[in-house]
């Protein structure tokens, strides 16, 4: 089976009067059909600025965009002209976006937004559209979806509005919808309806995700595979039920370690990961995490690891030299 | 949304009425009558029967209330200088001028200034943004009346493009028009680039971008409309401003207006015409104002008693 999104070493940077900042810095990223794939990390480690440059969204200049490959259905995009672009956005590849509150257009109503995807690439007439806008709002659950249509995004409220933007990355049922922190400005019981219908929407129109969240928790309900990303880089790539039950990278084990479990002593605390994440105008010359990491090897600081198998599963990378059950063992 | 446009209409009433009444009593209070100039009196016996004829030798408060119940029946009364003139009369015949010279720079600015501003938004910080910043810097500053002799000197008598001065055709219109238009033009430019560049950095452009929608449609549909609410709110005082620089450009282009008619009825104490270019005067502005404030419930779906609500 041919992937359905192929991304090989790609890299985003911003020049800034401080230096390049290498947002995202050679990722390779693969999406079967239908798949779900989560990437991991916490603010700045660039994964925003790599699923928006999935999309095509980032504007360049001023930004730098290098890829061996970006090919989406078979079609390289990383070389595609800006109209090339437009017919792949919105209509096979789709993105719904961190903030349901920002993310719509307060002046327009939610039928006509609903309306513009199919109207640019079905060439639907406005009254098909206005049909179809209401078949999507009734399928994402809002109800009495017809005379929601004339309503404007101020008179929903945010969890209405995340089905909305939902319901607009679906109108041309696109075979990958790119979700951004989509159920991060939401109340933690309206998240579990998001996701439950984003779930509902992989299984019924075998549409596949890619979801950016910092929630370990959350990917770990959606996601078959996560990636976790740390300073621009993938460092570690497995199986959810792998990369939860034997994280083999010390941030991932950090990272879980840094959230609350229900089975947590009554009065413990938390584990935070020390430090800050690194600038990215000057990343270290051996690998990113080395100045947090309780790992850490004198060779850490020389070299950068790079992704390779862990124990000969191809499916199971990870950017680490160091053998976290024996420390002294590698390097 | 009925409501609002009800009170609105009553405010501009009220408003219209204050200063039409603060007006009335103001040009009494001024030296000088309207029947004597520096160079020429009437005799004491003709004074008194002028003034028995405009009522002017009545008590203010009776004067007051002649005037007013005429002009709730819509009558502006006699000229006390262009003698068998209604001042009904001199509007009409003025008022179109006014209002072709007005429309027409308010539609020069309104289409000039609004291109430009998108086109500088979108090309932020290029040479095209910054020349054409730097002229609207220019428009800003200098009064239109500089515009209007600048303009006299090279498309009157360089290019010969325009005729100096008069009303006779629709190339009379265009200069007066143009330079009354320029400083608007270059506020309304500045303007919108600002309400331009803050809604193309908003969450729901890059949404519709994401939808595949092109750069054109984005603009037009998408950020036009939120980029216009500074300027809507500047038209308001920006129609005011029109009106009194529309005195200027009168003058200069020797232009039969309204403004002509207002400045010597000021001078030669002609007290009803004063008082009736300030009731149009008024009128007109409250009127603008309500249509601004209008207009805003209408584009912005937020705003109280819009439809939306």
């Amino acid at each position: 089976m041919t992937a359905l999104l192929d991304v090989v070493n790609l890299r985003t940077s911003f020049p800034t009067p401080s230096g390049l900042v290498r947002a995202v810095d050679g990722v390779n990223l693969k999406v079967e059909p239908g798949g779900s794939v989560g990437i991991v990390g916490e603010s700045g480690s660039g994964k925003s600025v790599l699923s928006l440059t999935i999309m095509g969204l980032v504007a360049c200049p001023p930004a730098i965009i290098t890829a061996d490959k970006i090919e989406f259905e078979g079609r390289d995009l990383s070389h595609a002209s800006q109209a090339q672009w437009r017919g792949v956005r919105g209509n096979r590849l789709a993105m719904i976006f961190q903030d349901p509150m920002t993310s719509l257009n307060p002046f327009l109503t939610v039928g006509d937004q609903l309306a513009e995807p199919l109207i640019v690439h079905r060439q639907a007439s406005a009254a098909d559209a206005r049909n179809k806008a209401k078949e999507l709002l009734q399928r994402v659950g809002i109800p009495a979806a017809s005379e929601r249509l004339d309503a404007y995004p101020h008179q929903f409220s945010g969890g209405m509005r995340q089905r909305v933007m939902i319901a607009m990355a679906m109108a041309c049922e696109p075979a990958l919808i790119i979700a951004d922190e989509p159920t991060t400005a939401l109340d933690v019981t309206v998240q579990a309806q998001i996701l439950d219908l984003m779930r509902e929407i992989r299984e019924s129109a075998g549409t596949a995700f890619v979801l950016i969240t910092h929630d370990m928790g959350v990917a770990a309900g959606f996601c078959d595979e996560i990636n976790v990303m740390y300073a621009g880089r993938v460092v570690e790539r497995g199986s959810t039920r792998s990369i939860f039950r034997d994280p083999r990278h010390p941030y991932t084990k950090a990272l879980l370690e840094s959230v609350p479990r229900l089975d947590d002593p009554p009065g413990g605390r938390f584990l935070p990961i020390p430090g800050q994440p690194p600038d990215l105008t000057s990343l270290p010359v051996g690998c990113s995490y080395a100045p947090r990491c309780r790992w850490v090897q004198p060779g850490c600081l020389e070299t950068a690891p790079t992704l390779v198998p862990v124990e000969n599963d191809p499916a199971r990378t990870k950017a680490c030299f160091v053998d976290m059950a024996d420390p002294k063992g590698q390097v | 949304m009925l409501v609002m446009v009800l009170k609105r209409l009553g405010g501009v009433i009220l408003t219209v009425w204050m200063v039409a009444t603060l007006s009335f009593f103001l040009i009494r209070l001024a030296p000088g009558n309207p029947f004597a100039n520096e160079l020429h009196s009437l005799s004491p016996e003709e004074d008194a029967a002028r003034r028995r004829e405009y009522h002017l030798d009545e008590s203010y408060s009776v004067q007051y209330g002649y005037w007013l119940w005429d002009l709730c029946r819509g009558d502006l009364g006699d000229s006390m200088k262009y003698r068998g003139k209604t001042v009904n009369a001199l509007i009409a015949q003025t008022f179109p001028t006014s209002l072709a010279l007005g429309s027409m720079a308010m539609l020069m600015a309104l289409v000039v200034g609004m291109t430009t501003g998108v086109l500088a938004a979108l090309r932020q910080n290029s040479p095209t943004d910054y020349a054409l910043m730097a002229v609207a810097v220019f428009g800003i500053s200098l009064p239109s009346f500089v515009f209007a002799m600048l303009g006299i000197v090279l498309f009157v008598f360089g290019a010969r493009l325009f005729p100096l001065a008069g009303w006779e055709s629709y190339r009379h219109v265009i200069l007066p028009a143009m330079a009354l238009s320029l400083p608007f033009a270059a506020k309304i430019s500045r303007l919108t680039r600002v309400g331009m560049l803050e809604v193309l950095g908003e969450d729901f452009i890059r949404t519709a971008y994401a939808k595949g929608l092109a750069e054109r449609h984005v603009v037009i549909k998408h950020a036009l409309r939120g980029a216009m609410l500074p300027v809507i709110s500047y038209l308001g005082p920006a129609f005011a401003l029109i009106l009194t620089g529309s005195l200027v450009i009168e003058k200069i282009f020797f232009l039969p207006g309204l403004g002509t008619i207002f400045v010597q009825a000021a001078t030669n104490r002609d007290y009803n015409v004063v008082l009736g270019t300030v009731v149009v005067f008024s009128t007109l502005l409250c009127f603008f104002n309500f249509l601004v404030d209008l207009s805003y419930s209408l584009l912005d779906p937020r705003v109280k008693g819009s439809t939306g609500e």
